[in-house]
């Protein structure tokens, strides 16, 4: 006889074991690299993305910080290795990767114990107001950005010394984002099915609970916060190394409010909602940008409003619900 | 520049922060609600309220009673319809309706007026200046501050002195426990969206001519009116105003001493005052 909650369980034991569709991402990566040959360098731009939004997921969907300010270290990330390329001659790109996660979270380990004591509107506007600060600075030490023209034309060394980066189809730069991206995936995924990332959903769940039941509130999040921004540099500095210029775009509010989106769109706190959030939007964004120059964002906004109003939990949202109810009707 | 002329000149633009914010304040601090399209209505209203001078012909003081009921009539229809069934959504759900809103919003007018910043013909008794005896200063600043201050001492009358004010007070401090006594909540906050949309609305016609007027505005001044909700307190008429008047003043004098980078100090402001204060300068300690 099975005790009683025994399947309950079993599912948690079971949750962090690779399902068999969890290949389908990369598998739909590697076939868009043979298919869309034209396309690489959008293609590129979703995958890092998709990087960025995965760094926002952990903070916000799983440990539930709202932040309006993440691209601080998205834009820390991209300085970082643009500075280290044109002004120190350091352009290996995968130690400019770990300089760029080291500068990033140390700027999300300072930034987290001062700020993750605020909550709500509050919370808000400091992460906001902290990005704004960083887009001031970068504006004003010309000297060393750039100031409102960034760094154009920067020069990185090939992959391992061997693979070029490629400025005309871009092959290379979509296959290191791809690596790079599967790379800290595996890493976030390990880290939301550890004891730690359980935690994390306490706190999101019931922060007075957790609190009560001893865990270190504060202190989990602050390393959440840094781990975040650290993956979030790490998608910035793909960003310089593969387009090749960083300018103040990569710290604007579009930036923090775009991956917002992205990720409310796939559905947060399920890891996959950033895949789907990111190609979803930005092919959206893309056709139409190309097809109505002047109108894209009525399509755009349309969609969001409609999404928010019938869709909670984003796509991946939809798709749970719909997965409920064919369950249900077998079960009848 | 002498002290009194910047002082007028932060203060006026501290006014049309006051009278666009007031009312995203009050929505804010009764429902909890994150609306980042308020500055979409200030934008519309902005539109109403040239269109109307532009084409109709009608006196400024006409075109701004015409653009506040515009965007009123509108905000109520997109507050049932729309905002509603969202109040029990969650923070983030809330913030992708409101992007999508002012993104729809951008859309709209760029289709149908055009990219390009649009103009307030002021009428000619508003150009030139006016001796105030010690001092001559332009006289449609001196008309935005007065109005500005007419509006704050209106507005802290009807919050502070009247029974309608008290139910907004009370849904603010505890709603759950003004609804157990009979307020209506709902109908309280349907009917102060609408208020405030449509002063939101008068302030973006009033600082056209200082904010400027084009169909980036709503993203652009966002984070300003976040600014001063954030450091005023949700739901504070008296406190939002010396938030717009203390944010108007600074930014003022930064935009004129440091033209490069001096909105900086408007950022470390901010984020040293929520630091210290979370609840704002001037806001209640909640729970």
């Amino acid at each position: 006889m099975t005790p009683p909650g025994f399947a309950a369980a079993q599912a948690l034991a079971a949750r962090h074991r690779f399902k068999w569709w969890e290949v389908l991402p990369w598998v739909a990566a590697i076939a868009a690299f043979f298919l869309f040959p034209t396309y690489l360098s959008f293609g590129t731009q979703v995958l890092i993305t998709i990087l960025f939004a995965l760094s926002l997921d952990l903070v916000m969907g799983y440990a539930g910080i709202v932040t309006l300010g993440h691209a601080a270290f998205f834009g820390a990330g991209a300085y970082t290795v643009g500075i280290l390329a044109l002004h120190f001659g350091w352009n290996e790109p995968l130690s400019g990767l770990v300089a760029a996660a080291v500068v990033a979270g140390a700027i999300g380990f300072v930034s987290g114990v001062v700020l993750l004591r605020t909550q709500g509107l509050a919370l808000l506007m400091v992460t906001l107001c902290t990005m704004a600060l960083l887009e001031e600075s970068a504006n004003m030490g010309a000297a060393y950005t750039g100031g409102f023209d960034g760094m154009p034309g920067l020069e990185f060394a090939p992959i391992f010394g061997v693979f070029q980066f490629d400025p005309l189809f871009f092959r290379a730069q979509y296959l290191y984002a791809l690596a790079v991206l599967l790379v800290c995936f595996v890493l976030v995924r390990a880290l939301v099915y550890s004891p730690f990332g359980e935690s994390l959903t306490g706190i999101r769940e019931n922060v007075l609970r957790m609190h009560a039941v001893g865990a270190p509130v504060q202190r989990r999040l602050v390393v959440a916060y840094t781990i975040s921004a650290a993956l979030a540099g790490v998608a910035g500095a793909v960003f310089t190394q593969t387009t090749a210029f960083v300018n103040l775009s990569v710290l604007g509010l579009d930036r923090a409010a775009g991956v917002l989106i992205v990720l409310i769109l796939g559905g947060y706190g399920r890891l996959y909602g950033a895949f789907v959030g990111a190609v979803a939007y930005m092919v959206l964004e893309h056709t139409l940008a190309k097809a109505y120059p002047t109108a894209w964002q009525l399509g755009i906004g349309i969609v969001l409003i409609v999404v928010a109003l019938y869709a909670r939990n984003g796509i991946l949202g939809i798709a749970e619900t719909l997965r409920g109810r064919l369950r249900m009707r077998r079960a009848s | 520049m002498d002290l009194v002329s910047i002082a007028l000149g932060g203060v006026a633009s501290g006014m049309v922060l006051f009278i666009v914010s007031v009312g995203l304040s009050v929505t804010m601090g009764l429902m909890g609600f994150v609306n980042l399209a308020h500055g979409g209505f200030a934008m519309l209203g902005g539109y109403v309220i040239v269109y109307a001078m532009d084409a109709w012909g009608l006196p400024f003081f006409v075109a701004l009673a015409t653009g506040f009921v515009a965007v009123a009539a509108i905000s109520i229809v997109l507050e049932r319809l729309l905002y509603a069934p969202l109040y029990r959504a969650s923070e983030l759900d809330q913030v992708l309706f409101t992007i999508g809103l002012v993104f729809v919003m951008i859309a709209a007018i760029t289709l149908g007026i055009g990219p390009e910043t649009q103009a307030l013909v002021l009428p000619d008794w508003l150009r030139g200046q006016t001796d105030l005896g010690f001092i001559s200063y332009r006289t449609y600043s001196l008309m935005v501050i007065v109005a500005g201050t007419l509006l704050a001492i209106g507005l802290w009358l009807g919050f502070e002195r009247t029974r309608f004010g008290a139910q907004i007070r009370a849904a603010v401090d505890n709603r759950r426990m003004a609804q157990s006594l009979g307020v209506d909540v709902g109908r309280l906050f349907t009917i102060t969206f609408a208020f405030g949309s449509g002063l939101a609305a008068v302030g973006g016609g009033l600082g056209a001519e200082i904010l400027g007027l084009d169909p980036q505005y709503p993203l652009r001044y966002l984070v300003y009116f976040l600014i001063v909700v954030s450091v005023g307190g949700l739901g504070r008429v008296s406190g939002v105003f010396f938030a717009a008047v203390l944010i108007g003043i600074l930014d003022f004098v930064l935009k004129l001493y440091y033209p490069k980078g001096g909105t900086l100090f408007i950022y470390a402001f901010t984020l040293v005052v929520l630091l210290l204060r979370p609840q704002g300068l001037f806001g209640k300690r909640s729970g």
